[in-house]
């Protein structure tokens, strides 16, 4: 019934309405992606920019070996595909990490009282006042050889000589780790939020253990939230290049540097950045789609 | 990462406009500039704005190539004059990005050192002014590493103390060039036997490099994250006064040499400032502010005796008598460049 009532008291309004989100999704997303999709069809231009030839070379460059001269008999390009490999590696990692410490956080928050709730979720959002680059430059800051981690450690007697953190890959998930945590915790607690407490009562009267409870209660009633942080520091970890630059020192091309070589670097081979980027996407889509095809099938079953 | 840099700096470029607009809310006219990172001294910026009554915005940049790609994707319209190094003048003149300077346009034209008119980059000195040269090399930290220095070894074929403590430039054209120095090959090469030669090193040293880093070239010298660094020679200079122990190598294979020059854009917006602001960069005194400051070299004449004694006498600025001539990067064509983009490609796969 109520869903009838606020249908038709907008029911006039609805078009003009969206057509602001409409606008933005078309400007800003539909048109930019379409040119990208545009642009890795055509010839390279010399030095950054293209000739309005149609062109394969950029997926050929992506998927095809031809040698240093290019000259060679075609074998598979591992190049590209490695580096692609690297960068799903390292956000899965990411996004692990961040479950098993955003769940207990979110789960924490959830079964405070309602007004101390409020001042964890701020405290939570407190870090993104800052600059992302600000907090990665303090994180370097903060890991490096001569910094004040290792200081405290060494004074502490814990440790005799620094630890080396600062360009490795620990260093590179510490800050995908930190940048990203925040949108674990809040789809996680927003679903923990509303599940409804008495059915872990229930479980526990029907002689479950906790355990048991959490894994066959809890953990499917907010599988939502935990698949929309899951998604949420999945795909910007993916695409990262502030954290592999800053903290990783730039050693190995991740997706986020590569694409950005080809537009900003000596390389200027704007088709093949653009066609990496289609690649990119392509593969988040089919994440995507796998996952809610998967979602439709479980409501099929219930 | 370079991207967030841009937008931090463009952000506090627009609020130094917005609190220049403050104060000259009636300027005559605009000038927007696009310069190398941390290398001009605001002062100087706000003494032209008050001396010619103009609101002066500056954009940053950390690469030749960056500021190409920038200009290339449709911000040629929107500066008046740009600071490229000598073989992007070259590119910028090649891709008809340059407007000309007319003869008799700038009043202080004469002021420009006589070996600094007529270079291979801009024959007669057509599209730009000089602004600042220097040379690139690497600064060694001698606490850690007590043995020669001056040979391009020290980044390619490096001592044990130094192994996994290098920083390299983020840059393709200047790392392979020196490279390239190092194998005693040309820039350009074409052969293949010396391509291979060129893959074959970087694929070698770079498991001694800990990380590549342009705009962070002097603080992870200073820091201690590198005990060895590629390093323009006033960033050099820079490093050295926070951290005593670095010292700026002239390799014996040789080096590279550089100049700034400012350009006239092409369709710059406001063409008679960029005129204005190139005279002010000519004149002897202000050309030498950002010498003292940013510790490089100017192409004016009589700026010597401005200098900081500092300056004058500084190892960056003055090589050794026995330091052989630096080389400037070329410029390669189409087919060749493909081939070094792929060995840059390759060092970081």
């Amino acid at each position: 019934m109520s869903g009838l009532v606020e249908k038709s008291s907008f029911g006039g309004l609805r078009k003009p309405l969206l057509l602001p989100a409409w606008l933005t999704i078309g400007f800003f997303l539909v048109i930019p992606v379409l040119t990208m999709l545009v642009y890795s069809f055509l010839t390279k231009e010399f030095r950054g920019g293209v000739l309005w030839e149609f062109s394969l070379a950029a997926y050929d460059q992506f998927f095809f070996d031809r040698g240093l001269f290019g000259d060679e008999p075609p074998k598979i390009e591992w190049t590209y595909i490695n580096i692609f490999w690297r960068s799903i590696v390292q956000a899965a990692v990411a996004t692990l990490i961040c479950l098993v410490i955003g769940f207990p956080t979110a789960y924490f928050i959830a079964t405070r009282s309602p007004q101390t709730r409020n001042i964890w979720l701020f405290l939570i959002t407190v870090p993104y006042w800052v600059n992302l680059l600000i907090r990665t430059v303090s994180m370097k800051f903060l890991i490096r050889d001569t910094g004040p981690l290792n200081h405290w450690l060494m004074q502490a007697g814990i440790i005799d000589s620094p630890i080396h953190m600062i360009n490795t890959n620990f260093a590179v998930q510490l800050g995908l780790f930190y940048s990203y945590l925040p949108f674990m915790v809040l789809p996680i607690y927003a679903s923990v939020e509303r599940y409804n407490f008495s059915l872990s009562e229930a479980s526990a009267d029907l002689y479950a253990g906790r355990w048991t409870t959490l894994r066959r209660i809890v953990l499917p009633s907010v599988k939502p939230g935990i698949i929309a942080g899951c998604i949420l520091v999945f795909v910007p970890s993916l695409g990262a290049f502030l954290a592999p630059d800053l903290l990783g020192g730039a050693k190995t091309f991740m997706i986020g540097t590569l694409i950005e070589e080809q537009f900003k670097g000596a390389a200027g081979n704007w088709p093949f950045g653009a066609a990496a980027s289609m690649l990119l996407l392509s593969l988040v889509m089919v994440v995507l789609l796998f996952y809610a095809s998967s979602q439709s099938k479980q409501a099929l079953h219930h | 990462m370079k991207t967030m840099f841009k937008t931090v700096t463009t952000s506090a470029a627009l609020a130094v406009a917005l609190g220049l607009g403050s104060t000259a809310a009636h300027a005559e006219g605009s000038l927007s500039i696009y310069h190398w990172f941390e290398y001009i001294p605001q002062d100087l910026l706000d003494k032209f704005a008050k001396e010619h009554d103009v609101e002066v915005t500056m954009d940053t940049f950390d690469s030749n190539e960056a500021m190409l790609a920038s200009l290339k994707a449709g911000k040629l319209g929107s500066y008046d004059v740009a600071v490229p190094g000598d073989y992007m003048v070259e590119i910028l003149a090649n891709e008809d990005m340059l407007d000309t300077i007319a003869e008799g346009e700038l009043a202080n034209r004469g002021n420009i050192e006589d070996k600094w008119v007529d270079v291979a980059f801009d024959m007669g000195r057509k599209h730009s002014i000089p602004y600042q040269w220097g040379s690139t090399s690497f600064s060694v930290n001698t606490e850690v590493y007590k043995g020669d220095i001056n040979s391009t070894s020290v980044l390619f074929d490096p001592p044990a103390e130094l192994s996994g403590k290098i920083n390299v430039l983020d840059s393709s054209g200047e790392v392979l060039a020196l490279a390239s120095i190092h194998l005693g090959i040309p820039q350009c090469s074409t052969d293949r036997d010396q391509l291979k030669a060129l893959n074959a090193l970087m694929q070698e040293s770079k498991g001694h490099w800990a990380s590549f880093n342009s705009d962070g070239a002097k603080d992870v010298l200073v820091s201690g994250d590198a005990a060895a660094g590629m390093i323009w020679n006033g960033f050099g200079a820079k490093a050295r006064s926070e951290l005593a122990t670095l010292e700026y190598s002239y390799p014996k294979e040789g080096y590279i040499v550089w100049m700034d020059n400012v350009v006239l854009l092409k369709d710059a917006p406001n063409r008679a400032n960029a005129l204005k602001f190139m005279d002010f960069l000519l004149e002897p005194e202000n050309i030498a502010a950002v010498s003292n400051f940013a510790q490089y070299s100017a192409g004016v004449k009589g700026v010597n005796e401005l200098l900081t004694e500092e300056l004058k006498t500084s190892r960056e600025s003055n090589p050794p008598a026995d330091a052989p001539a630096g080389s400037f990067i070329q410029v390669c064509d189409e087919p060749t460049q493909k081939l070094y983009e792929q060995i840059w490609t390759n060092v970081k796969k």
